[in-house]
């Protein structure tokens, strides 16, 4: 066991060294500042922003950077549905494979689209070569770029600068962090034995004379923007735990590290940006602690196996479940807690058949949303939980809250709640509809309690842009489909929309000098008040959720039951 | 409005070709020098008659005495048997195809514990400490591994039915097995498709 927590404790050594060195490079691009790929990436950009006509690289208001997201976003949907629809006629379809029905390429579109990736479908059965690398490859750089962009307009916004131009930032995401970094990842994971290959599927003899069928493809290339992306849709049906995708422990080390990297170095980015890496710092360990929390206790879980299953051994066996030998228990854990809490949602092995203290810690993370969190909104949703903090804590000690030297007014609180509110409401409320009808719209595969985490699961997967799930649910009905698609459209747009106003709202503030009487926000206890007002306003909205599901789940099996 | 749209395509119509062209390309293309070939493909098995026998990173299914066992799989590891192998028939599209897959049942989810009671039951019948990678199905339904000790426990009856030392089929199982990366990372496994191949080809003596 204590072999398993060294692996845990050397990932998230390596992350932490990282963290300074990516989070400041992240920083030197968007405040345009020299950088070592310069002399390669600069004539490119400037070829690229010439092709697409970008000449005013003119700042934006919110509501310009809004629309800029929205109406290049609903291109690529369109664009992106068309060619799934024409699949069935389109080259590189190697297993003559027909389209996808129009409400499974509508959900698949809509979720790459939000950098969400949820899956209600098997890649090898559904989607040709072409569909996977020109449509979904395609969005998981876009989406990507598009929450990168969105979480750095954040920050500009809220340390008195001016937004910045969308494409801007959008085309400098992909060509001076996301492009260069999955070039060098890809080549990695096909040296380590991934494959990348326009080749058809395999059919081989088995050594017992039946006939073998693998299934290939070009994988290298989209595993590694899956995995830094936080995009988190596999090539294969079973994502990460196929040894296509994730051939060995080192391919796992990297692929967990390209996971967390960028929402983690996001933190630090911001403290360059505001000029107090201390505060960067504290935030960083707040959030690391409730995640090697969450770690801890799901890894044990797994370790000490299914007591139901454990009787029948006469023994403690590890659960095993829907895992690959040669991640064990502990490789994971780590990547279930790291995958929903980073909202990359890629697994490499199943959640549905984790043991309930796994279950539990990510439902939680997908309800909490700032575990690190998506590509750039994840930091975002971590500072909107401090301006909360600041003026909850302003209520506490009678006086004008301010962050940055910025008053927090009513309007600040509105958009902020916005985006607090948005996730339960489009969770819990079509999960209460769903679950109304168990046998019409459910489509739940495992009994009793854990059927309830199922569907709930589904929607925090989709509102959270998390898209990983409790698999067994038979998710590709026209109902899924739909509704998933609502939450799914809900939970990105919505509080990106928010966001931005907030930002543009904290910028045009006058700044109000600091004083003795400020409330410092870099303090520890401030910090830990921050912590406290996560946990109690993000987790008790779900706790009866939890209560219902995992717990009720875990005292069941405890009871041997 | 209709110059913010056009602009929005412009860009999109740019990135497209950046991200979904060139840089898959890119990759394809590198795939395609000699060093990086075998992985490409999918570290396809030849056998020594140049016939395709298997991926090394790919399980297969073994019920034969003679071979060590894989896990279990809920898809048979992605194989079919030669008479229901028809891969034109339409409802068919795994055989064209290939797949992936797991149970996904809940620990608390009875049907768990009606498929792992007989298999325990089947693994001590012949000699074989029921361990978690036996009893339970993998995630992928391809693990390719199996641990250490489970290899261990088929030892004496592979050893037995091929009148092999155990003492060689012990060496192979090293031979064929994949440590933790620089010691720490993963766990250990023992690739069985490798294993077995290696057992076909020790020479008959005698």
């Amino acid at each position: 066991m204590w072999q398993g927590f060294l692996q845990i404790a050397l990932t998230l050594i390596i992350v932490i060294i990282i963290t300074p060195f990516l989070g400041s490079y992240i920083a030197r691009v968007f405040l345009g500042k020299k950088t070592f790929l310069d002399p390669i990436i600069t004539p490119a950009e400037q070829f690229i922003y010439n092709l697409s006509g970008i000449r005013h690289k003119e700042d934006m208001t919110g509501w310009q950077y809004t629309r800029a997201i929205l109406y290049s976003n609903l291109f690529m949907g369109i664009f992106v549905y068309l060619i799934l629809m024409l699949q069935g006629v389109l080259p590189l379809n190697i297993t003559n494979l027909s389209a996808p029905s129009w409400d499974l390429a509508l959900h698949t579109t809509i979720s790459f689209l939000t950098n969400t990736d949820q899956q209600h479908y098997s890649g090898e059965t559904t989607l040709s070569y072409l569909s996977q690398t020109v449509c979904l490859g395609f969005l998981m750089f876009t989406s990507a770029a598009t929450g990168l962009a969105v979480g750095i307009a954040f920050i500009r916004g809220l340390t008195g600068r001016t937004l910045g131009n969308f494409f801007v930032d959008l085309i400098k995401s992909i060509t001076r962090i996301l492009l260069p970094i999955s070039l060098v990842g890809a080549l990695l994971l096909l040296i380590l034995g991934v494959p990348d290959t326009l080749a058809g599927p395999a059919t081989t003899t088995t050594l017992e004379g039946n006939i073998q069928v693998i299934a290939r493809g070009p994988v290298a290339s989209f595993e590694f923007i899956k995995q830094l992306g936080e995009n988190g849709g596999g090539f294969f049906g079973i994502n990460s735990a196929h040894p296509f995708e994730n051939p060995n422990p080192l391919t796992n080390l990297i692929e967990t590290i390209a996971m967390i990297s960028i929402p983690a170095a996001l933190i630090y980015t911001y403290g360059i940006f505001a000029n107090n890496t201390k505060q960067a710092w504290l935030l960083f360990w707040m959030v690391f602690a409730i995640f090697i929390l969450l770690v801890g206790i799901s890894a044990i879980g797994e370790y000490q196996g299914n007591p139901l299953v454990n009787t029948l051994l006469g023994g403690q066996q590890p659960n095993l479940e829907g895992k690959e030998v040669r991640f064990g228990w502990v490789e994971t854990a780590l990547w279930a807690i790291v995958t929903t809490g980073t909202m990359c949602g890629a697994v490499n092995g199943m959640h549905d058949s984790l043991m309930p203290p796994g279950g539990f810690s990510t439902l939680f993370n997908l309800f909490l949303q700032i575990i690190w969190g998506g590509q750039g909104t994840g930091t975002a949703y971590l500072f909107v939980f401090l301006i909360l903090s600041v003026f909850v804590t302003g209520l506490m000690v009678g006086r004008t809250p301010e962050f940055l030297g910025r008053k927090i007014e009513k309007r600040e609180i509105v958009l902020a709640s916005v985006i607090l509110l948005i996730h339960p409401i489009l969770v819990l409320i079509p999960s209460a509809i769903t679950l109304a009808f168990p046998d019409a719209l459910a489509g739940i595969s495992n009994p009793g309690f854990h059927g309830i985490s199922q569907v709930v699961y589904e929607y925090a997967s989709a509102t959270a842009n998390n898209g990983s799930g409790f698999e067994g649910l038979g998710d590709n009905t026209l109902w899924w489909n739909l509704s998933a698609s609502v939450s799914l459209l809900g939970g990105r747009y919505i509080p990106i929309i928010a966001l931005l106003l907030l930002a543009d709202n904290m910028k045009n503030k006058q700044p109000v000098p600091e004083t003795t009487g400020t409330l410092r926000t870099d303090t520890v206890l401030f910090t830990s008040v921050t912590a406290g007002v996560i946990l109690i306003l993000g987790v008790l909205t779900f706790f009866p959720i939890l209560a219902l599901g995992p717990i009720a789940e875990g005292f069941q099996l405890a009871k041997g039951i | 409005m209709i110059r913010e749209s056009l602009r929005a395509i412009r860009v999109t119509l740019v990135l497209w070709i950046l991200t979904a062209i060139l840089y898959p390309a890119v990759m394809l293309i590198v795939g395609l020098l000699p060093p990086l070939q075998y992985q490409a493909n999918g570290s396809i098995i030849n056998n020594s008659q140049g016939q395709v026998v298997g991926s090394a990173l790919i399980g297969q299914p073994f019920t034969e005495e003679r071979y060590f066992w894989s896990r279990s799989s809920t898809t048979n590891y992605s194989s079919f048997t030669k008479q229901e192998f028809e891969p034109t028939k339409p409802e068919n599209i795994t055989q064209r195809t290939g797949t992936s897959g797991a149970s996904n049942l809940a620990p608390s989810n009875p049907d768990l514990i009606k498929r792992i009671e007989p298999e325990i039951n089947r693994l001590k019948q012949a000699g074989i400490p029921p361990a978690g990678d036996l009893i339970y199905t993998s995630g992928s339904s391809l693990d390719p591994h199996i641990s250490v000790e489970s290899a261990k426990a088929q030892i004496a009856r592979v050893a037995k039915v091929r009148s092999l030392n155990p003492n060689q089929v012990e060496i192979l199982i090293t031979k064929n097995t994949d440590g933790r990366f620089l010691g720490i990372f993963g766990e250990p496994g023992v690739n069985v498709l490798k294993l077995n191949i290696a057992l076909d080809n020790i020479p008959v003596s005698r």
